[in-house]
């Protein structure tokens, strides 16, 4: 067929009704199949880690949670552990426990999440407006306990700022019992509807060496067989006091990673009801000093969408000299273009959601390159505002009088 | 006189007026049954209405490398199309507007022209997203017409005419023996999820792929004009199911035959609205293999039920 000798290239990026963030996905077709894949991110550079080195730590616990509106509760957790870590803390019992509970519901609404936007992508709305409706619960169960939907700002340096009082806990129980039995309604719908199992199953197929070459994390790691996960490798909070299983399959593709995620929400509400079962007493934060004393940590934390990792360097002062964030996603995005070889346009929607991405994230540098050089150019911090200035004056707008912390006029 | 009787029949009752009319109720009755099977809210009764009014107010973009002339008039044309085809439809009793032996392949190809409206209205926007929603729109067309084109016409095969008046006179004269063309009543209503581009063989508009394919280009009055003729498809389609694999109430007085033909179309609309909650959208590939591995054999033995019964009955 000559149309099979055609190449044509679809934008799918920066703006693309499958795209929840803009990012950019140049897809080469043949038909319908896909020849090759060149992604390219970076549009939503926010500079947060820059921003956290002029901040106090209390002040950065805020900043860090707003990383991610899905899973700002990890962020801002495993920013807090190093934190913690450095100035060496020991958490009281009933703190862990807290953190430990609010984690996990923020991975039950995540992976709901998921299952909607998975649904949405394949074409199967049903899905969509279920799960979401569902997700409601969890939703308004974390606001409850939290005072907000997104960005709970539940963490501090030494604890938590929020007890769970005991009126709480029937509630929680009672969300819990209702989406244990909604997730199982879900497993039954993967498993017996015929559209959604063709859709997902030999889709976006990622071996175990490729997975593990490529450094995939979290659920997209253990819908290939790998065995990792941070809340049983490396425990931290509450996590060596429960028992839970850490969910794998073999089926290497995006019915393999809808399964666990499955799973793993089934997994989640049985921690939570051994948390709420055996939560100690006791105060739920300790008095942290506000200079934090010189050194350097690095905390991992179990995110919904795996692994994140963050970094954080102290010089004894109440700023940090360095923080620096390894969302989950920069880890996955590697595979996507592995999982989408010799695949059709069809199917990239759903490979795309399928490691869950969250490319505000994942977006920690932005590379400045003259039009024809092949290598970046540094700036530094100086030069920046020298040229935002600069930049901005050209076009009429004086900014030369603000004075920014750090800044050129500083 | 009956010059102006017959523009009247054309364009106000039952033609192009009552069909746009019917064509918004049962966008409203899709949207609020799709609504409330995915336990949401709904639109008001008026939406429809409201929205085509919105488009045809809004301004009308024209890409600078479209075809101009076929941009413009593909929308104008399907819903011309789909007009003249209800006109041979017979709706509450046995008599429609015009009518001619051999009528019913003429509805068919009738209804065929807005899938290549669709496709040229795609391929002349000259945009990738276009062009592959118009390759689609083909592609698939391939796969369901000729399901749908055989099991709609089994039912004449019984019959022993090509008009759908005439199978009309007959099943009334014959009762019950539309009964035995269910087999084609699910084929044809299968397929015409797919002519109606509606999930799970939305392919030709998955949003998540193609944005909206053939219509990514289309804005204001023309996008107008089109959907409207995709609404109004949907009633001359089920009104030309419902005429002829559900031929009863006929005869009865216009005050319980006009109720009648609404439930029918009411009903034939819920089963869609049901099947499109149901379903995740096929792929290109899983389409067509579906269409000619399965619907395909299953429109043959609609054949094979309605020439045994010729013969021996």
């Amino acid at each position: 067929m000559s149309d099979s000798d055609r190449v044509v290239t679809v934008p799918i990026g920066p703006q693309h009704p499958a795209l929840k963030e803009p990012e950019s996905f140049m897809v080469d077709l043949r038909g319908e199949k896909i020849d090759a894949v060149r992604m390219r991110f970076g549009y939503n550079h926010r500079g947060i880690e820059k921003g956290c080195e002029q901040r106090s730590y209390t002040q950065d616990l805020y900043l860090v949670e707003r990383v991610c509106g899905i899973c700002s509760y990890s962020h801002s957790t495993a920013f807090v552990q190093a934190v913690e870590e450095i100035a060496g803390l020991e958490l009281p019992r009933r703190a862990k426990y807290i953190r430990t509970i609010i984690a996990e519901l923020e991975r039950v609404h995540s992976h709901l999440l998921w299952l909607g936007v998975a649904g949405h992508e394949i074409g199967f709305d049903t899905l969509l407006m279920y799960t979401w409706r569902d997700r409601e619960q969890v939703m308004i169960l974390l606001a409850r306990l939290t005072g907000n939907r997104v960005n709970y700002g539940m963490n501090t340096v030494g604890g938590v700022r929020r007890d769970i009082a005991p009126e709480m806990i029937p509630e929680i129980l009672k969300v819990v019992d209702s989406l244990e039995e909604r997730t199982k309604y879900y497993i039954n719908l993967a498993q017996s509807e015929q559209t959604v199992i063709q859709r997902l199953s030999g889709v976006g197929k990622l071996t175990k060496e490729d997975a593990l070459l490529l450094g995939t994390v979290g659920p997209t790691a253990r819908a290939s067989g790998v065995d990792r996960d941070t809340r049983r490798d490396d425990p931290y909070a509450a996590y060596p006091e429960v028992s839970f299983k850490v969910i794998t399959d073999t089926h290497c593709d995006v019915y393999g990673r809808t399964v666990v995620r499955l799973g793993e929400l089934l997994e989640s509400f049985s921690i939570v009801r051994q948390l709420i079962k055996n939560i100690p007493d006791g105060p739920i934060a300790i008095k942290a000093p506000r200079r934090i004393p010189e050194g350097e940590a690095v905390s991992r934390y179990e995110a919904p969408r795996g692994e994140d990792v963050h970094y954080v360097r102290g010089n004894g002062s109440e700023k940090p000299e360095r923080v620096k964030v390894r969302a989950p996603t920069l880890a996955n995005t590697q595979s996507v273009s592995k999982m989408l070889e010799d695949g059709y346009l069809a199917d990239l929607p759903i490979v795309i959601a399928a490691i869950d991405p969250c490319f505000s994230c994942t977006d920690r540098m932005v590379s400045l390159r003259d039009d024809e050089a092949k290598e970046g150019r540094a700036m530094s911090w100086e030069e920046v505002s020298r040229y935002g200035v600069e930049w901005h004056k050209a076009r009429g707008i004086d900014f030369s009088r603000v004075r920014i912390p750090g800044g050129a006029g500083e | 006189m009956n010059a102006l009787r017959d523009l009247l029949r054309i364009l106000v009752f039952p033609g192009m007026i009552f069909l746009v009319v019917m064509g918004m109720a049962g966008q409203y009755v899709d949207r609020k049954l799709y609504a409330r099977l995915q336990n949401r809210v709904g639109p008001p009764w008026y939406q429809p209405v409201a929205d085509l009014f919105k488009l045809l107010g809004k301004e009308s973009v024209i890409p600078e490398e479209a075809d101009r002339g076929m941009f413009r008039i593909a929308p104008v044309f399907a819903l011309a199309a789909v007009i003249t085809a209800f006109l041979y439809i017979p709706l509450w009793n046995t008599a429609p507007v015009l009518s001619f032996q051999g009528d019913l392949v003429v509805v068919l190809y009738l209804l065929l022209i807005p899938t290549l409206t669709f496709f040229l209205g795609g391929w002349y926007s000259r945009s990738i997203f276009s062009t592959l929603g118009a390759v689609r729109s083909i592609t698939q067309l391939f796969a369901y017409e000729i399901p749908l084109l055989i099991a709609l016409l089994s039912p004449a095969l019984l019959a022993n005419t090509w008009s759908i008046a005439g199978m009309a006179q007959y099943y009334g004269e014959h009762p019950y023996r539309w009964l035995f063309n269910l087999v084609g009543f699910g084929v044809a209503l299968v397929t015409l999820l797919g002519k109606l581009e509606r999930v799970p063989f939305d392919a030709p508009e998955a949003e998540t792929e193609i944005v909206a394919g053939s219509f990514t280009e289309y804005s204001g009055r023309h996008l107008a004009f089109f959907r409207l003729a995709i609404d109004s498809e949907a009633i001359a389609s089920s009104s030309l199911l419902a005429a002829v694999f559900l031929p009863f109430g006929l005869w009865l007085p216009w005050w319980l035959g006009v109720p009648i033909y609404l439930a029918k179309v009411a009903g034939i609309l819920a089963v869609l609205a049901l099947l499109r909650t149901v379903f995740a959208r096929l792929r290109m590939d899983q389409m067509i293999n579906f269409c000619w591995r399965y619907v395909a054999p299953i429109a043959f033995l609609q054949v094979i039920i309605d020439l045994v019964i010729k013969e021996f009955f």
